[in-house]
């Protein structure tokens, strides 16, 4: 093996999204030696994209918003199978993170008095979203991006050097994490390999620590809302190294994407425009949403279209829109509308708030929905209703991380943002993604930072696994080992192939059948991808890039689509036709995805395996919610939600001695 | 609606290259970002292209047009006649690296050389306070993508590497502006403006406003009123006679 380029840092972090950026703003703080890798150019990941807001209950624009609001929203809007803790930790840190983004010079939105406005969103009770116009990610992102070019700037002042502490490698992509088996039981973080895309030359960095913040996996389906980047890298490196991922049976559908023109279906509208007027509308004219408010929601939505019109100017005395229930209801209301006929030309539904407002204000208020409409579909917004139906948006599930310190099962690996898993439950409410990955980024950074500074020994790269990561990096460019050349596969066939099929039978509405035949077409690709050669050569190939990246988007559809054929309930972002109601015996059981064992779990221990290994899925127990956090809400909503046994020690419980023992024994 | 377009692309790296032509398949409401995707899915799988959001908001994807600096994503293949010939080349001020991607690293030193927003020290977090009128004019700033294409066409870098070194560009002669009109920013950037950053080599044709994909208006809401914030300084005969004082104290 020729001469391999190598880097020793403290901790490094993958992805440079607002999660990765926080993580490594907080481990630099900390003193350590920082490295961030990511796959774009700095300052162009996905968090761009995000555009409502950032959730924090600061109370700003309504004073009686609090945390323990917030973390009451979330968990509903999870239905209940949010980490409760991350939950908690989420809502009540999540002003603060906001506010130091101002130290760092970002410029959200006002309100009269001068402090930070908050908008609407669907599942807050109150206005919570800090938001600048429609770019709030774009806002958090730059405003991440100018705080490390500053304290690179603090670095160079001091050093000479902008790069002595912290290193931003970008369009580097990491394909494989490096432990040492001789630290711990399972052995521990070393480092990673990665390539330059601009290059193709391999990199091999030494680090004790890793944070994942390599966001999402929405480019395993057809129709999403996600870049190029989101192909679950982080999700599968961590299995890969013995990280287990949770709840990968739910994944996001945004009820509102573009449907047309084709090139552009998927593209995200967002939720804001509902948050500031904007109703959906079928192609009668009529505003379906008042017929889908589902009975755990009954009583805290409006019932009639007065009603509701009159909550944006009164919340105090009116109930908000149906058009604001969280996603996945929404999502699913569109999708039957739709498939009822009721749709418009191009397969969606209409997004009205042309008719709610005068256009300069929805000009003001929605500048990138009016300029993506205009530039790309030729639809002016102010004049004409949108067209909307559900993409591909976000995945809850995610690596299995301590909550307070963002650390998987494997020693030194942290994760953060959408990589992670649990803090959404079900279904994440818009606006909490930004505050998030806030949170736990800066958690993530802490908890790698401590634990660097607390080892005794430092982790060591070994050489063989430098070299077995280097030869399955560069396998796509390796004729098939099997068949002629005929049987050599094009990775950009493959993907369209795994695309395609996920999103018609691992989409929006799942049963035990269509995930059957995914997970046997699944096997199929599995067998394919090893087939998979790339033409031309090293040097910004994008043909090897997607090769590589399938692999990842592969092992993370196995994942989904395990899962879903387990879970034999509905729920948030997981509905099985098939079994379409709340099971509250599901509520209290996680699905664990981990790698299968050599031997053990696997069938044929092929060459297929060491590409894409194989995984397996099993439930576990949840960790039942501290007291005083289920205190935190009525017993009767926690009836619609929870098993019997599990509400025994509710405060809201009367004593009542006459009450046979509930032999299932939960113990919240 | 489809029919099959003719388009000339630059392909080739730091050594040199040449234009390539292809027929290619065009179908209703594509930009030429997709009829791109599909030629590395037909045709020419290794062809180098930098994208990543598809929507016009991360700002991946500039290249030129027809010779026209532009988003490959925000560029719709109705604006063409079906038998025009279309040419996509990399962006022309920044060196190739392959194909239509080039080695935008210029404008990340340039970064680093403006300082940061610096706030008053004994403001805490959360007791910010700043009207709506007051950040509107950097919220406009903010609006940037970053793509880059108002640094490829400004001709004072353009055909001009040698400028490179004393001249940030108008993103980052607007990232001073942004800061110098944070309401609570309490750095001093504009000698430095003039005197490093290379404020005075622009004059003002709003090449760079043109091409901005954001619509930003560059060169009249950030460049001119940084220039007159510079005129201020070294013609108001008070402020001379001042700084010329303390130089001979100094």
């Amino acid at each position: 093996m020729t001469e391999i380029e190598r880097h020793d840092y403290d901790v490094l972090v993958i992805g440079a999204g607002g999660a990765g950026l926080r993580a490594a703003i907080e481990a630099r703080e900390r003193g350590l030696r920082t490295a961030i890798v990511c796959k774009s150019l700095f300052g162009k990941a996905h968090t761009v994209m995000a555009e409502g807001g950032c959730a924090a209950a600061m109370g700003n624009v309504n004073e009686n918003d609090s945390w323990q609001v917030h973390f009451r929203d979330t968990m509903r809007g999870g239905k209940f199978l949010n980490n409760w803790r991350m939950a908690e930790l989420h809502a009540k840190e999540a002003p603060d993170r906001v506010w130091e983004l101002e130290t760092y010079g970002a410029l959200f939105d006002r309100t009269k008095d001068g402090r930070i406005s908050q908008r609407h969103f669907g599942g807050h009770t109150y206005p919570r979203l800090a938001h600048v116009g429609d770019r709030t990610g774009l806002e958090l992102l730059r405003t991440m991006q100018q705080r490390i070019v500053a304290l690179q700037q603090d670095d160079f002042a001091e050093t000479g050097d902008y790069e002595a502490r912290l290193r931003v490698f970008a369009e580097c992509t990491v394909t494989e994490l490096l432990k040492d088996p001789a630290v711990g039981p399972d052995g521990a973080i070393a480092g990673a390999l990665g390539y330059w895309r601009e290059s193709g030359r391999l990199v091999v960095f030494s680090a004790p620590a890793v944070v994942l913040a390599t966001g999402g996996i929405g480019k395993s389906f057809q129709v999403t809302s996600n870049s190029w980047e989101y192909t679950g890298d982080g999700h599968a490196l961590a299995l890969r190294v013995g990280a287990d991922l949770v709840d990968m049976e739910f994944v996001q559908f945004h009820p509102t994407g573009m449907v047309w023109p084709p090139s552009v279906k998927g593209i995200l509208v967002t939720e804001g425009v509902r948050g500031d007027g904007g109703v959906l509308k079928n192609s009668d004219g009529k505003r379906f949403m008042f017929d889908y408010v589902p009975d755990v929601f009954k009583g805290q939505y409006a019932q009639t279209e007065d009603e509701a019109d009159r909550w944006y100017d009164d919340q105090e005395s009116n109930r908000r829109t149906p058009d604001l229930l969280p996603r996945d209801e929404v999502a699913r209301a569109i999708n039957t509308e739709v498939k009822e006929g009721r749709g418009s030309p191009h397969g969606g539904v209409y997004l009205d708030i042309a008719s709610r407002m005068p256009a300069e204000e929805i000009k003001r208020r929605l500048p990138s929905m009016y300029h993506q409409f205009k530039e790309l579909a030729d639809v002016d917004i102010t004049a004409e209703p949108m067209e909307v139906g559900p993409t591909c948006h976000y995945v809850m599930g995610g690596i299995q991380v301590d909550p307070d310190t963002g650390q998987s099962r494997v020693p030194g690996l942290f994760a953060a943002g959408e990589c992670a898993g649990g803090m959404h439950g079900s279904n994440r409410l818009g606006g909490n993604s930004l505050s998030d990955l806030l949170v736990f980024g800066r958690r993530a950074g802490l908890g790698a930072a401590d634990y660097v500074v607390g080892l005794e020994r430092r982790p060591a790269v070994q050489a063989a696994d430098v070299d077995a990561a280097a030869v399955l990096t560069l396998a796509p460019f390796d004729a098939p080992a099997h068949g002629g050349p005929d049987d050599a596969e094009n990775p950009y066939t493959l993907h369209a192939e795994l695309q395609r099929m996920m999103n018609d039978l691992v989409g929006i509405i799942r049963t035990e059948t269509e995930v059957a035949e995914a997970q046997r077409r699944l096997g199929e690709l599995r067998a394919r991808v090893g087939h998979v050669f790339v033409e031309g050569h090293r040097q910004y190939n994008p043909g090897w890039h997607l090769a590589l990246d399938l692999r990842n988007m592969l092992m993370v559809s196995e994942a989904v689509a395990a899962s879903a054929l387990l879970r034999t309930e509905s729920r948030g972002g997981h509905t099985r036709e098939d079994h379409p109601g709340l099971d509250p015996e599901w509520r209290h059981r996680v699905l664990v995805t981990r790698r299968a064992r050599d031997g053990a779990d696997s069938t044929d221990g092929a060459e297929s395996e060491q590409v894409v290994p194989r995984v397996v899925v099993e439930p576990a127990e949840r960790v039942p919610m501290r007291a005083d956090l289920l205190a935190l809400f009525d017993l009767t909503e926690l009836e619609k939600y929870y098993t019997d046994a599990e509400l025994a020690e509710h405060p809201g419980r009367p004593a009542d001695p006459g009450r046979p023992a509930d032999p299932v024994g939960g113990t919240a | 609606m489809s029919y099959t377009g003719t388009f000339r692309i630059w392909r080739g790296d730091a050594d040199g290259g040449a234009l390539a032509d292809f027929r290619v398949e065009v179908n209703e409401g594509e930009v030429v970002l997709d009829v791109l995707h599909r030629l590395q899915a037909t045709q020419a799988p290794d062809l180098a292209v930098r994208w990543n959001c598809k929507a016009g908001k991360c700002g991946s994807c500039s290249a030129e047009i027809n010779g026209k600096p532009r988003l490959l994503c925000m560029t719709r293949m109705s604006v063409f006649e079906r038998d025009d010939v279309v040419t996509v080349t990399p962006m022309r001020t920044f060196p190739v690296i392959r194909d239509l991607v080039t080695d935008v690293s210029f404008n990340y030193a340039k970064a680093r050389e403006i300082p940061s927003f610096t706030p008053p020290a004994d403001l805490a977090p959360g007791e910010y306070r700043m009207a709506q009128v007051d950040v509107n004019r950097s919220q406009e700033f903010r609006k940037c993508i970053e793509c880059y294409l108002c640094q490829d066409t400004c001709h004072v870098v353009r055909d001009h590497e040698e400028n490179k070194e004393s001249f940030a560009g108008p993103r980052f002669l607007m990232r001073i502006a942004e800061l110098e009109m944070h309401p609570l920013d309490v750095a001093d950037r504009v000698p430095a403006a003039q005197e490093e950053h290379g404020l005075g080599r622009c004059n003002i044709t709003k090449c760079c406003t043109d091409v901005c994909p954001e619509g930003i208006k560059i060169t009249d809401n950030a460049l001119i009123p940084m220039k007159e914030r510079v005129a201020d300084r070294r013609y108001d005969p008070l402020v001379w006679l001042g700084r010329t004082i303390s130089r001979r104290r100094g």
